[in-house]
């Protein structure tokens, strides 16, 4: 299979990139050291390709109930401007996949969906389509191929973004720093339509901008050139993985599948059971009043180890240590300087606090489970 | 970019260098291996008093992404590992020909190093 390639992608060969196969996709990993990058993004700001992501718009007079229907959080507390996370689950409550959710306007909504999930996504959403009663008031158009996007990311991006977009957005005129967390505007750059929400996937302040793929290539540049002297570094998808792992941020593929409910996931908070039916709500809603078998925790190694990788076992530990789970993520934490992890174990070892053990390599290295997030920001940033 | 490849050190086609004096070999990753790795963050050395054979994967060398195998270039005992890498492995990255070594090899074998590489041979296949 050939692998796709970005709008942005002689930017990344120009900057020296190194270049990695990722969901179908040739992507930058690095620019310079993942570590630098990582740095880049707590301290100042990082800029990341995120053009493979899949962009769908639906649209139309019952366009908010179907996706109501369709998605786990409550679309119907949405008004224009306001972007939300939210889950598209399977009937058995399974997830197909996790996105994002931008209110544009009362009857047009954009979703920002994985890349690697783009195909089974629209399969799925078609399938919901082709049984919902008012059908013929919902449009839905996967424009993945026409868009590009970057997220800007880090505490110091607030300081230079809005001389990006000189004038203020056409949904909420506001100005992109006006935008709290989870809020989206449209604006105008080299005479083109650019969203921007006020979110991320690395656990700072950022923004994500969605503009055409033939103006994304501007976007880029000119994003490198306001943020220079505010530290803003190009930062490759190994930092992205570091920084979301250290913010507990799942990854389709690793904390997420089809065999994994939002509720195992520990995404409940983005499940809405009062909201009337929905695909998958069945389950959750048992899952919710019952509780789960097992749950996705966050790890952190005790003692210096080899770090923690998918798919390495876990193990309680104790006189009668067994086998538990395995880890679906697994990093060397750069901000803590120790091995980091995401997994999933038995509801009874879920608790903060509990010691495990992490297989490496055949040997088992202690562990301990703690709080989500591993990594959380200091407050006085905004 | 300039990589060193130092004239005085023979090298493995798996990336590892040798300084051979006498029967003693200093064993450690080129400084080619270390930009291919990136930031190294772990590594595991074989224990003191292990024999290894040249070929053998005997100590593995963790970036931030993945987990890589190092070989013995040469036969013998482990005689002593770098505690100075196993505190801080980034230097690997920072001094890979010097500071950054791995072990040091008691070869049983000397006449093996014959095989390794000289450094023009090691810049023909890295390409450099």
């Amino acid at each position: 299979m050939t692998l796709q390639r970005t709008p942005l992608y002689a930017a990344h060969e120009r900057l020296g990139a190194r270049l990695v196969e990722f969901g179908g996709w040739e992507m930058p990993v690095q620019y310079t050291s993942i570590m630098d990058e990582h740095q880049a993004v707590r301290t100042a700001g990082g800029l990341f390709d995120i053009s493979h992501m899949g962009e769908v718009w639906v649209t139309g007079a019952e366009a908010a109930n179907f996706l109501n229907a369709t998605l786990t959080n409550n679309v119907a507390k949405l008004v224009p401007g306001q972007a939300q996370y939210s889950l598209l689950c399977n009937e058995r409550g399974g997830v197909v996949d996790d996105l994002y959710l931008y209110c544009v306007g009362k009857e047009t909504f954009l979703l920002i969906i994985n890349a690697s999930r783009i195909e089974a996504d629209m399969e799925w959403l078609r399938a919901r389509h082709a049984v919902f009663a008012k059908r013929d008031a919902v449009l839905m158009s996967n424009v993945s191929a026409e868009y590009g996007a970057v997220a800007v990311q880090g505490p110091r991006v607030a300081e230079f973004i809005d001389q990006m977009f000189p004038a203020t957005g056409t949904i909420k005129a506001a100005r992109p720093t006006q935008l709290l967390k989870n809020e989206v505007d449209l604006f105008n750059f080299g005479g083109r339509d650019a969203f921007v929400a006020r979110t991320g996937y690395t656990g700072e302040d950022g923004f994500e901008i969605v503009t055409s793929a033939e103006n994304i290539e501007a976007v880029w540049n000119r994003l490198l050139e306001v943020g220079q002297p505010f530290g803003l570094k190009p930062a490759g998808l190994g930092a992205r993985d570091t920084l979301r792992t250290e913010a507990c941020l799942p990854l389709y593929g690793h904390e997420l599948d089809e065999t994994t409910t939002p509720i195992e996931a520990g995404l409940g908070f983005f499940v809405a059971l009062d909201k009337g039916d929905f695909t998958g709500r069945s389950v959750l809603a048992e899952q919710k009043t019952n509780g789960v078998s097992r749950k996705c925790v966050a790890f952190k190694m005790t003692e210096k180890s080899a770090p923690p990788r998918p798919h390495y076992p876990i193990w309680s530990a104790g006189p009668d240590a067994k086998k538990i789970g395995e880890a679906a993520s697994g990093t060397q934490s750069p901000s803590l300087n120790i091995g980091i992890g995401l997994g999933y174990v038995p509801t009874e070892f879920a608790q903060p606090e509990t010691p495990i053990e992490i297989e490496i390599r055949g040997r088992r290295s202690p562990a301990v489970i703690v709080r989500k997030p591993i990594y959380k920001r200091k407050p006085e940033q905004t | 970019m300039s990589t060193q490849i130092p004239a005085d050190l023979k090298y493995a086609k798996s990336h590892e260098w040798s300084r051979i004096v006498g029967d003693i070999a200093t064993v450690g990753i080129t400084d080619h291996a270390q930009h291919e790795l990136t930031d190294i963050v772990f590594v595991e050395f074989p224990a003191v008093g292990s024999v290894v054979k040249a070929g053998e994967a005997c100590a593995v060398v963790e970036s931030v992404k993945t987990a890589s195998d190092i070989y013995a270039p040469l036969s013998g005992e482990i005689v002593e590992v770098n505690k100075s890498v196993t505190d801080n492995p980034a230097l690997v990255n920072t001094e890979p020909d010097t500071g950054g070594w791995f072990f040091k090899l008691k070869l049983s074998a000397p006449a093996e190093a014959a095989q390794l590489l000289s450094a023009d041979q090691y810049r023909q296949q890295i390409g450099g």
